[in-house]
């Protein structure tokens, strides 16, 4: 079932997913017969909107007066010399409007939304980073908004919950077992079915049936084409490597997606390595779990013999997720893309040499890929480039860090 | 080929009257009592037996046949166990067909084609499967009927007239018309106007197939009951069967009441809610 590609012929990767949204054995449409017809009118209307110039250009209007598009590649020229090898830079989606790559999704799917005529939104989150880019979204278009939230993420992150009140959001506490991403993702699939009638829903990363993770992919790719013509503007070249943080995998697969076919990138994904891969607290589905169906897709789970779901848990509420976009699983098992974890501890260290030496505060999601750089920039020699994506700002988790360091804030 | 619920619709047909499919989950609140609620099912009134498998992540169903399914998983329910209780069911039982509930990982992992032979073995005779539309067909559903499983669709009010007859095309055994746009645990108005429009949407789809009809979702009290069991082959009792054992338990699951007893009681009183209309049926007919 495993298929394996020679590194010459990345040129040949075939474009996915196929007509059936699947990417080799992964992705598909395992949904209840309740949601299959609005699947397909979602499916139709993305392949209608995505040829049509006018839902591009306003794409594009929002994405840069909105947004603020393009985010800027910067030269991390101080984190650079103080690992003594290869030059790292940073793709900015922290600057962003809302904070995080999130926000290129949502306006996508919001102008979708309108599209197909919905009048109420609903989405999941985890760390809160997706909720607050969908009720700013919904804000700005007038529709009304729940947001389902794990009750222990509304707890680990107070500040986006509060954010999500004042753009008019309703966040609904998801309280059945762990209260993390999955239970919330449950939730607002459920909520999808009772409403289906009037309700879009915004599934904030690159999973779910398809068509969800291409249109998401199709989105968040605005990342890496930036990224293209950004470092050959700059340095005249391409980048040796591109790293990014996988927790569904949105923005990882944005910022790889244009480059899956330069033979000479290596692309990193960077997994919630949690407290160790030997201890049960960790998301690294794509390096210990096993493929499974939930949520609409095939992809890789962290699961149990018996095929139950476990619970993924990371230091960051964003990549506490026990699954992974199916591309990802994809990209994976072809090769393409190396994925390896990266412990809370060696995040929560890099969270902070990136503070201290550039003055930019990261997400502790973005802060899994920083740390994934800090290891292989040493190791590679100063004419090599690394470009990290730095997926959003670490403001949200200040009082996480605070707690871990054992400060009171 | 002619299987055990084709069988049952046939001489329940014979006698006039709508099915009573009664919903449990496997191993709620433990293996034993689970399994001692399946035996006497049949005895109380249940024509059917669908049998929930318990799923860590059960996105069509609401709060009490979610907690069911924890109280299950943590009982130390699995796959295998539940297929035990098939076998030791049909032992006892060679006429009451058994219908597997779920979800599509637990078997994904156990491996299809395994599933399908040691299910068969053990006496199962329906699967269905919530999250394998028909655009996924073949991973469950070729199989199944390959194997002479009945694969029970479902069709819902979404499900509009140029998808109807492809839901209807794959379909054996019977149809199970979800009441709702909804999930498990809600409740179906009663009020005439929605009940004259769930019969309009059950004799719209029994002109297109066949194969009986049976309403399932949110199906409450004995006044549903008897209004449904007129208009359709049979109707399903699931999240209501599922609380009655949940009062038996305290806060902490352990058991306080007599479940069986409660599960035994609630199906006999449902099941007498259902009228014979044979007669109505031979004078329309």
């Amino acid at each position: 079932m495993i298929q394996s590609f020679d590194i010459n012929s990345y040129p040949d990767l075939p474009d996915l997913p196929d007509e059936g949204g699947m990417f080799g054995i992964f992705g598909g449409q395992f949904v209840p017969e309740m949601l299959m017809p609005l699947i397909l009118r979602l499916q139709e209307a993305y392949a209608e909107a995505d040829k049509n110039p006018q839902f591009k250009t306003e794409l594009e209007e929002l994405s840069t007066h909105y947004a603020g598009r393009p985010s800027k590649l910067y030269y991390a020229e101080r984190l650079s010399a103080y690992l003594g090898g290869a030059k790292i830079y940073l793709k900015r989606e922290d600057l962003n409007h809302t904070g995080s790559h999130k926000i290129n999704n949502c306006l996508g799917q919001i102008l979708l939304a309108q599209r197909m005529g919905k009048t109420r939104i609903i989405a999941e989150t985890g760390a809160g980073q997706h909720g607050v880019a969908t009720a700013t979204v919904s804000a700005l278009f007038g529709f009304p908004c729940v947001i389902y939230m794990g009750k222990t993420d509304v707890e680990r992150q107070k500040q986006n919950v509060f954010r999500m009140h004042l753009l008019g959001a309703t966040v609904e506490s998801v309280a059945m077992r762990h209260g993390t991403l999955k239970d919330a993702m449950n939730e607002a699939l459920r909520d999808w079915v009772k409403n289906i009638e009037s309700t879009y829903y915004i599934i904030g990363t690159a999973a779910g049936p398809h068509p969800y993770p291409k249109m998401v992919r199709d989105f968040q790719s605005v990342i890496g084409k930036e990224v293209r013509s950004q470092i050959l503007e700059r340095e005249g070249r391409l980048p040796d490597m591109i790293i990014a943080a996988v927790g569904g995998g949105s923005n990882a697969i944005g910022i790889f997606y244009p480059f899956l076919k330069e033979k000479n990138i290596d692309l990193v994904g960077v997994e919630a390595g949690g407290r160790g891969l030997m201890t049960d607290e960790h998301c690294a589905s794509l390096t210990v779990g096993t493929p499974g169906v939930l949520h609409g897709n095939r992809t890789y789970f962290l699961q149990n013999a018996d095929g139950q779901i476990l619970d993924g848990k990371s230091v960051s509420a964003g990549l506490d997720y026990p699954g992974v976009g199916p591309e990802h699983s994809w990209l994976k098992d072809t090769g393409r893309v190396i994925y390896v974890p990266v412990c809370d501890h060696e995040a929560l260290e890099a969270f902070q040499i990136l503070t201290r030496i550039e003055g930019i505060i990261p997400a502790l999601e973005a802060s899994h890929a920083v740390a994934e750089a800090l290891k292989r920039a040493e190791k590679m020699s100063k004419d090599q480039m690394i470009i990290v994506n730095l997926s959003g700002r670490g403001d949200k988790d200040i009082e996480t860090v605070g707690k871990l360091l054992g400060m009171n804030i | 080929m002619i299987t055990r619920i084709d069988q049952k619709f046939l001489a329940l047909q014979a006698e006039g009257r709508a099915a009573l499919m009664t919903y449990i989950v496997a191993g709620d609140p433990n293996y034993d009592i689970a399994l001692e609620i399946m035996k006497i099912l049949p005895k109380f009134g249940a024509d059917i037996i669908e049998l929930g498998i318990p799923f860590s992540d059960p996105i069509a169903d609401g709060p009490i046949i979610q907690k069911a399914s924890l109280r299950a998983l943590q009982s130390g329910q699995t796959l295998k166990k539940t297929l035990d209780m098939v076998r030791i069911f049909r032992r006892l039982d060679n006429s009451t067909p058994v219908v597997l509930m779920g979800y599509y990982n637990p078997i994904y992992i156990y491996g299809v084609e395994r599933f399908l032979q040691d299910a068969q073995c053990a006496g199962m005779d329906g699967l269905l499967i919530l999250d394998i539309p028909l655009e996924m067909d073949h991973e469950l559903c070729r199989p199944a009927s390959k194997a002479a499983v009945n694969f029970i669709r479902l069709v819902t009010p979404q499900t509009d007239n140029k998808r109807l007859p492809h839901v209807l095309k794959g379909a054996s055994g019977f149809i199970y018309y979800v009441s709702m746009n909804g999930i498990t645990g809600q409740t179906l108005s009663s009020e005439d106007s929605d009940l004259a429009e769930l019969e309009r949407y059950v004799r719209h789809i029994k002109k297109k197939t066949l194969l009986p009809v049976v309403v399932g979702f949110g199906i409450k009290n004995v006044f549903q009951v008897e209004k449904i069991s007129k208009m359709a082959d049979g109707l399903v009792l699931g999240t209501r069967i599922v609380r009655a054992i949940a009062s038996t338990l305290d806060l902490q699951g352990n058991i306080v009441g007599d479940p069986v007893r409660v599960v035994g009681d609630l199906v006999f009183r449902f099941r007498s809610s259902i009228t014979c209309i044979k007669n109505d049926v031979e004078n329309k007919g």
